[in-house]
């Protein structure tokens, strides 16, 4: 110490702290700022964000724009959430194949990974609805009655009593519900896709989207059993007096002919 | 005969001793001696009112047994039965005892559907049946009352069959209801009063099922089956008609008794008609009330339809567009009151039919031989012009069905039905006559050339014939059986002393459609005898 304090005076002490001060700040800054744009490229996050975006301009970019801003052939992507673009490219309606009244389900063109990285770029651009969880939407133990009512209540009017499907406006439609999956039908609730209208968890909360997937794993799933036998179609009416025009006065007008055709004979003689 | 078996004659048998007791009685074996023996033509045609009569048959042996077991009441519980989907949810009672049929009552829901199946099957029959005898003119004179009983039988059966499927009081028939509700208040001035005499108050209230079961249970099948037996002693005592065909005259019936074998064959062909329902209500559902669940006034569903002897009124309703007019605080729905002015016009319009047409050709005569259809070429077009109408308005009905499964837009389908409702009725009448024709015209050939045979015979002297065969006498006879007509003329319209009479603008009219059944236009000549020798006797060789 006295040797320092011996030559605290030394015209280049000044220059010496100020380099120790210097030293000490950048080591303090290195030490402690944020994580520099090299270390954070490491995380899964922004790895999937830049996959994501580089799979998005090839697939998407043509229709919703460079940066998801939209477009005359597609709308903005801005806010519409990972739910959003998951119930979307796994269903396969996106990427569209043609535009049109609505796009349809299609055989799904990209893996899983390669869902998620389109979802987290799309994510990266504005806060949405987020991919539900597993314990979000699985079915097991919801109220399936309590879900039949909710379902005829909220869905019914275009999806028909069992979700077979029914017809819109101009063209457009609202799908059958065969087989969806659970998830597929969580996030169509969560983000209303084309003509749907959405039911966010503030009016709809999840417990009652998991009774609707219950109800419509009973009554329209696969293993769903129809009590009375052939379903013809479950669409009502219109296919109950097919099938009975067709097979059932069909059936007894050959009856009659072949009745008809069999007559006692006349003897001769 | 000798004086030995006189005295000894043996005792009667029990069957002849029941017999006689019987007829001491109640006098049957007059009854029997003149019906037993009643003879029957054979086509296959005319059993289609057999088909309706047998599944009217099976509808009140099913129907008897569901009431046995359904509440007619409108009283809110809470389902606790086995279908699990419906367990703790709030319903009438009506629809709680429908599920339990369905699922508790042995059989239940097998007699269910066969009681829907064989309704829809009934009604259909009714409809195939009413239109063989209207191609055929089976409802001319002396048949005309009988044509309208059994159109009443038709329309009752149609009412009967809604009433019936309102009363589950599920999703589904509650709508039907309501549509039904909206059109009784579309009625100007006192639709508002009907609908609550209707249902006891504002609608749905605590009334309509049981008001509806009465309806479906008793009324209106009551009514039925009294004009239901008044149909088939006419159908005895006009004695049954006949295509013509050799031997077969408008003064006889060619055919087999009634005794024993239309007995064993009409027997035999209830149990088939029976076997074909219930085969086809043992493996197709109908209306699964469980998974529509039941009926509350905020609750709709799509593809909501009749069922289809009713999807006529519901193409006129989605074909018509949503007009009104609002005048002094009121409102005129002209988009659902016009349709159900519209409804029974289209009924009415297929049953006077048969009163136009004897008015129009002036003929009083009876007809006991059918006509072929082509023979009778207005009429027939004029059939096909109204079933036409009917079907377009039945695709107006189920138009989102369509629209879904061909994807079509429903827009489209609409308007088809609106321009087709105008349109349609037009063509198939141009086009079914020309058909008509065409046939007329190919039976004449056939007469006068024989049939073509497809055999091509080379002659000495290289030229190629086809060989056509000669008819038979049978044959030829059936082919030219029909009367031809000439059209009614104004008569002279000045009399004998020189007085102008005048003609009204009925009997202008009335001429004038005449002309067109049997213009020159309208039908093709049948070959004259004449014609035939002149033809066979080698000179038109083709």
């Amino acid at each position: 110490m006295k040797k320092l304090s011996a030559r605290r005076r030394h015209p280049l002490a000044a220059v010496v702290v100020l380099l120790l001060a210097l030293a000490a700040t950048g080591g303090l800054y290195a030490a402690f700022a944020p994580a520099g744009k090299a270390q954070a490229d490491e995380t899964a996050q922004s790895l999937a964000i830049e996959e994501g975006k580089k799979l998005y301009a090839v697939g998407c970019a043509s229709c919703h724009g460079t940066g998801g801003q939209g477009s005359t052939d597609g709308p903005s992507l801005v806010g519409v959430g990972s739910a959003a673009v998951d119930f979307q490219v796994s269903t396969g309606r996106m990427p569209a194949q043609q535009p049109g009244v609505q796009v349809p389900k299609k055989p799904v063109i990209y893996e899983q990974a390669q869902i998620d990285q389109l979802a987290a770029y799309i994510a990266s651009l504005g806060a949405g609805p987020i991919v539900p969880t597993e314990k979000q939407y699985d079915p097991a133990g919801a109220n399936i009655a309590r879900g039949g009512e909710l379902f005829r209540n909220n869905c019914a009017q275009c999806h028909n009593f069992t979700g077979e499907g029914g017809a819109l406006t101009n063209g457009k439609y609202a799908p059958n519900l065969e087989g969806v999956s659970p998830k597929h039908i969580y996030e169509a609730m969560l983000t209303g896709p084309q003509n749907m209208p959405s039911f966010p968890d503030s009016t709809m909360p999840t417990k009652e989207k998991k009774d609707i997937i219950a109800y419509l794993e009973h009554v329209n799933g696969d293993k769903s059993t129809s009590p009375g036998g052939l379903k013809l179609g479950g669409l009502g009416p219109v296919s109950e007096g097919l099938f009975g025009w067709i097979f059932g006065l069909g059936a007894l007008i050959a009856v009659a002919v072949w009745v008809a055709a069999h007559t006692a004979k006349a003897k001769k003689s | 005969m000798s004086t030995a078996t006189d005295t000894k004659r043996p005792a009667p048998s029990k069957g002849e001793r029941v017999a006689d007791w019987a007829d001491g009685r109640l006098g049957i074996y007059s009854l029997a001696k003149s019906n037993m023996r009643k003879i029957f033509p054979d086509h296959w045609s005319f059993m289609l009112g057999e088909i309706c009569l047998y599944s009217f048959i099976i509808i009140i042996l099913t129907g008897v047994y569901l009431t046995l077991f359904f509440h007619p009441s409108m009283n809110e519980v809470v389902y606790h039965g086995s279908y699990v989907p419906m367990q703790g949810v709030q319903m009438s009672e009506a629809f709680a005892s429908t599920l339990n049929i369905s699922f508790e009552v042995r059989g239940g829901l097998l007699i269910r559907q066969i009681h829907h199946w064989a309704a829809l099957i009934f009604v259909a029959a009714m409809l195939v049946h009413m239109m063989r005898v209207f191609f055929t003119g089976a409802f001319r004179k002396p048949r005309e009352v009988n044509w309208i009983f059994g159109f009443l039988l038709l329309v009752l059966g149609m009412f009967t069959g809604f009433t019936g499927y309102s009363l589950p009081d599920d999703l589904l028939s509650g709508t039907g209801v309501r549509f039904m509700e909206g059109a009784i208040l579309s009625v100007p001035i006192v639709g508002t009063y009907l609908s609550f005499f209707l249902f006891g108050g504002e609608f749905p209230g605590g009334d309509f099922v049981a008001r509806f079961y009465s309806i479906h249970i008793l009324l209106l099948p009551g009514i039925m089956m009294g004009l239901l037996v008044a149909h088939l002693i006419l159908v005895f005592y006009h004695k049954h008609t006949q295509f013509a065909g050799p031997g077969k005259t408008n003064n006889n019936v060619v055919g087999m008794p009634l005794l024993p074998v239309y007995m064993a064959k009409a027997g035999g062909f209830f149990f088939l008609v029976f076997g074909v329902i219930a085969a086809i209500a043992a493996v197709a559902s109908i209306n699964p009330i469980w998974a529509l669940g039941p009926y509350r006034p905020d609750h709709v569903s799509t593809g909501a339809q009749p069922d289809w002897y009713m999807g006529f009124s519901e193409g006129l309703i989605r074909a018509m567009p949503g007009w009104e007019i609002n005048l002094w605080g009121h409102t005129l729905v002209l988009g659902v009151f016009i349709p159900l002015v519209i409804f029974p016009l289209v009924l009415a319009t297929i049953a006077v039919y048969p009163f136009i047409e004897s008015w129009v050709t002036g003929d009083k005569r009876e007809h006991h031989i059918l006509d072929r259809p082509r023979n009778v070429p207005t009429r027939t077009a004029f059939g096909v012009a109204w079933l036409t109408w009917y079907v377009i308005l039945l695709i107006a009905g189920g138009n989102d069905m369509f629209a879904q499964y061909f994807h079509l837009s429903i827009n489209n389908i609409t308007w088809f039905a609106r321009i087709g409702f105008f349109v349609g009725p037009v063509i198939a009448f141009v086009i079914t006559k020309r058909i008509c024709l065409g046939l007329q015209r190919r039976d004449r050939d056939k007469v006068l050339h024989g049939r073509e045979t497809g055999i091509i015979k080379r002659l000495p002297h290289g030229e190629f014939v086809e060989i056509h065969e000669p008819l038979t006498q049978g044959k030829l006879h059936t082919l030219t059986a029909h009367e031809q007509y000439k059209p009614v003329e104004i008569g002279p319209t000045v009399d004998e002393n020189g007085v102008e009479r005048k003609v009204g603008r009925m009997e202008k009219l009335r001429a004038k459609l005449s002309k067109g059944y049997y213009a020159e236009d309208s039908q093709i000549p049948k070959p004259t005898v004449e014609e035939y020798k002149e033809i066979q006797s080698g000179h038109g060789h083709h």
